[in-house]
């Protein structure tokens, strides 16, 4: 009696075997590291790194190790004081060229990483860093879009040169009025030949006037909202690229709103400032004078009338100094086919740009065009303990065309690799103008020292707690209290390597729930012990009582743990952030612990006591 | 089965004066949380929270009278140590017409203030919610108690019986209702973690019960011959060990975070330990004695198929 077949103390002792190896990686401290790469599209040079790592070690400011990577490179330090202070160091000695940032990283061995095996997740409140809700102005978006129309209209009705009095926004609707009826019918057939499947147009309802209402429909609504959405969360991964922080995270939440998260950085007001930074956009010729850009950027030798920029890939390139047009000229810029199937870009232009658009064009077709992406930010540095602001100004020729025609109001830019690419240059297209703005209304900065503090604090009360109730539980139960606790450090190490397999955020509340599980987990085996000493008490013998112990403990504990488990479900589903990182834990243990307090204290039972003789239980 | 000496919970007697005394908690608690209000913390009101360090400890009202010199109003405390402040900012009822960024910048500019007159105050924490996040939060919480209660309820009637599903509700809800009452009394701030601090107890608490119920239906099976109330009385007493050692283990843990844990998880695990305390109570007194109150019997609880497997194993 009470004896496991083969299969059943392998899966026991495997499950606790492989959870071992998961939850190891989190013992090997993560080492403080900067992590550098390239702005640009291109290798990263040895040579680059070579000369950083000297500058560093004559600040005796010693790196730990070096990871060299075309890629990326990672420069590990002892200490957290040794690695901000190269950080400054190598954004000083490097440049503008490269990304210099400040890393967390894991000193998992090769062996493990190689399984697979990784830490667990640290939520910002165990890493430090900050977090921001973003929320797309979803108004303001509409009545941009609104104002298009507005304008577009009277460009419309001005070319079929049909009579109206006048076009104005009304109460989320344009509003054309008219003198007669007649005038009215015939701007509808002629407003509706282009905005049929955008717009709902409807005749006004005011008895005085004569007057057609266009409101945009909901699916049109719905696609202006999502573009809106979609685009900010482009040009923000570009500037958070730009900003320099391993592992961000930038989500959608919701239908209108962003999450933002960035790990390591310290200073919220810079992060707002960059991720608050205003976009333009400029069409330029391409040089055509032969001069060679490379020669130019190698001499720094620029000729007249010409400015130095560079591409996405990094190579420089010669463009006129002459402005075709602005960003601010763009009403529309949407993803698409050409008639070869090809990905485009289809642009709209306002009746201003488009004039000096068209004109620009047909002196110059079968020229290169740019498109330059400037974004402007303002950056806050410390000097001698002052805050000093300096307006800064990033240029990047985001594509380049040849004009195939002359261009006005709607124009194609064809020529794009891939779908995906038509897509974010028209997104970036409309960031000039178009862009809905967006405001923080969600910020939780949490400093590194904090951190640190709160991973600490976690441990020591994790250790605490879980030491003091083995020792309550061997107090109580003696020799199954012993075998009760072997099967809460199971519970630990699985519960841990669970964590670490699906890479949930680990957070400050999700300590607090791991600990939590752990002193509920003992629950289990209070009841299957208290069962059995029941059993004993009824003269019932020994072997019978364990086995009647747990068979009728089982029931009772499959229930309790369930319902616990509806509470964490619902946990998960409403709640944010470090709460859902509570819930997860929660859940996560309410599984390890029905597997290692019933399955697992048996196993350890039945092979110390299985089909043996015994007079006495030690419980 | 009967030798050891039953304490009697289910007597008339002394299911009066716990009805009394857990009617006497839930009405006190109601009446704090109304007239009294709940000290909410920025996750549901909006505003700022900022804790910083000093290099040397520094007193509240220093700091308040420098912001109040620059025109901020907020609460100012020690926190944690005399060298940590912690400064709340929240927005006064009627002032919306500050604009949304105004309000998130609204940290900077603190951060400016306190650096101008100690220039290495270290900013350790900052939390700003909006005035929209905090009402959809609120929103969220309260959903999610309401399904987690509803859930639960649906889940022990399918188990068990509806007559349980009530009890087990019940008192669940007197856990949540004391737990919120305590802190509506101690004033302390009742933000998002001590949120779910209240849903983890609903599932701790309904742990409890679910193991007397489980025991109570085994006895009704069992004990054929005895009273309902008996039958009650002798499941809490058989399970009285269990339900003191698993609360007595459960209690020593989160006692642990309290004293040791982070200062974020500090009013949770208060939450927790009056919900825990209350859990107790509630499962022995308000759940079981629900059930007598609602005319629980033997034959609403075993189904007639059941009867006849028991009937058979039965020797």
């Amino acid at each position: 009696m009470n004896r496991y077949p083969l299969w059943k103390y392998a899966l026991v002792f495997g499950a606790f075997f492989i959870s071992l190896i998961y939850a190891l990686p989190n013992l090997y401290p993560s080492d403080p590291a900067l992590q550098i790469s390239p702005v640009h599209e291109r290798p990263l040079d040895q040579a680059v790194i070579d000369k950083l790592t000297q500058d560093l070690t004559a600040q005796k400011l010693l790196p730990k190790t070096t990871e060299f990577n075309t890629k990326q490179t990672l420069i590990r330090f002892n200490d957290t004081e040794t690695q901000l202070r190269a950080a400054e160091e190598a954004k000083k000695s490097l440049g503008n060229e490269y990304i210099v940032a400040m890393n967390l990283a894991p000193s998992t061995p090769k062996w493990l990483s190689a399984l697979g095996a990784k830490p667990m997740f640290l939520g910002l409140d165990l890493r430090g860093g900050v977090h921001f809700l973003l929320e797309v102005d979803m108004p303001a978006a509409r009545q941009k879009a609104l104002a298009r129309y507005e304008e577009e209209f009277r460009d419309v009705m001005r070319e079929a040169k049909l009579a109206y009095l006048g076009v104005a926004i009304e109460n989320d609707a344009v509003n054309v009025k008219f003198k007669t009826p007649e005038d009215r019918t015939a701007a509808l057939k002629e407003l509706q030949k282009t905005y049929q499947s955008d717009l709902i147009f409807q005749d006004g309802t005011a008895s005085d006037t004569v007057s057609l209402v266009a409101t945009m429909s909901p699916t049109h609504l719905a696609n202006i909202e999502t573009f809106a959405l979609q685009q900010n969360i482009t040009t923000l991964r570009k500037r958070v690229n730009e900003l320099g922080v391993s592992e961000p995270i930038i989500q959608q939440q919701g239908a209108g709103r962003i999450v933002v998260q960035l790990p390591g950085i310290q200073d919220s007001a810079q992060a707002k400032n960059i991720l608050g930074a205003t976009a333009t956009l400029e069409f330029r010729l391409v040089d055509d004078s032969g001069a060679s850009a490379t020669e130019a950027a190698a001499t720094k030798r620029i000729p007249m009338g010409t400015q130095l920029y560079k591409e996405r890939n990094g190579s420089p390139i010669l463009l006129k100094r002459q402005v075709m047009l602005t960003g601010d000229s763009i009403t529309d810029a949407s993803a698409g086919f050409d008639q070869n199937n090809r990905p485009s870009v289809n642009v709209v232009l306002d009746a201003q740009g488009a004039n000096r658009f068209s004109k620009v064009t047909g002196e110059n077709v079968q020229k290169p065009m740019a498109v330059v992406f400037i974004e402007s930010k303002i950056q806050e540095t410390q000097v001698e303990g002052k805050t000093v602001r300096t307006p800064i100004k990033t240029e990047e020729v985001i594509n380049v065309a040849t004009i195939q025609e002359q261009l006005s109001k709607r124009f194609q830019i064809t020529g794009l690799d891939s779908p995906t690419e038509a897509n974010n240059l028209a997104l970036l297209l409309r960031a000039g103008a178009l862009a809905a703005p967006l405001y923080i209304v969600e910020e939780r900065t949490v400093g590194p020292n904090l951190g640190q503090e709160n991973i600490d604090k976690g441990f020591i009360s994790g250790l605490i707690g879980c030491g003091l109730v083995m020792l309550f539980m061997a107090v109580a139960y003696r020799m199954f209290g012993l075998i009760a606790n072997a099967a809460l450090i199971i519970n630990v190490v699985m519960l841990i390597a669970a964590m670490s397999i699906i890479q949930a955020t680990l957070t400050v509340p999700g300590i607090a729930g791991i600990v939590l599980t752990l002193g509920m987990a003992v629950d289990a085996n209070v009841l299957i012990n208290e069962r059995i000493k029941e059993e004993l008490a009824n003269k019932v013998p020994i072997q019978t009582a364990i086995s009647r112990g747990y068979s009728q403990a089982s029931d009772t504990i499959f229930d309790a743990n369930l319902t616990t488990l509806i509470a964490a479900i619902a946990l998960f589903a409403f709640g944010t952030g470090p709460i859902k990182g509570f819930a997860v834990t929660l859940a996560i243990g309410i599984f390890t612990t029905m597997f290692t307090a019933v399955m697992g204290s048996r196993a350890i039972v039945n092979l110390l006591y299985g089909g043996r003789r015994l007079d006495k239980l030690s419980i | 089965m009967l030798t050891k000496k039953l304490i009697d919970f289910m007597g008339l007697r002394n299911r009066r004066i716990a009805a009394a005394l857990s009617i006497f908690f839930i009405i006190a608690s109601l009446i704090l949380i109304v007239v009294r209000g709940l000290n909410l913390g920025i996750d549901f009101t909006g505003g700022t929270v900022m804790e910083v360090a000093y290099p040397s400890s520094k007193a509240p009202d220093e700091v308040r009278q420098l912001l109040a010199k620059n025109g901020y109003q907020g609460i100012v405390q020690n926190f944690g140590s005399s060298r940590d402040i912690m400064i709340r900012l929240t927005p006064k009822k009627g002032e919306n017409n500050e604009s949304p960024e105004a309000r998130a910048a609204l940290s900077e500019k603190m951060t400016a203030i306190l650096k101008s007159e100690t220039p290495n105050v270290e900013v350790k924490r900052v939390d700003f919610v909006g005035p929209q996040v905090g009402d959809e939060l609120r929103e969220q919480g309260g959903l999610a108690f309401l399904v987690t209660l509803g859930g639960i309820m649906l889940y022990v009637a399918f188990r068990f019986e509806y007559r349980f599903a009530v009890a087990a509700i019940a008192s669940l809800l007197h856990d949540a209702v004391v737990t919120v009452g305590f802190f509506a009394l101690t004033q302390l701030e009742f933000d998002l973690s001590v949120l779910a601090a209240v849903l983890a107890i609903l599932g701790y608490s309904i742990n409890d019960t679910i193991v007397i119920f489980d025991r109570e239906r085994e006895n009704f099976r069992k004990l054929r011959t005895e009273t309902v109330t008996n039958v009650l009385n002798i499941s809490i007493n058989e399970t009285l060990v269990r339900t003191i050692m698993t609360s007595f283990a459960t209690l020593i843990v989160v006692v642990a975070i309290y004293v040791f844990g982070s200062d974020a998880t500090r009013n949770f695990s208060l939450a927790l330990i009056v919900g825990i305390i209350s859990g107790v109570y509630s499962t022995i007194y308000i759940a079981s004695s629900m059930l007598i109150t609602m005319g629980i019997s033997k034959e609403s609880l075993i189904p007639p198929e059941r009867k006849d497997e028991e009937l058979d194993a039965m020797p």
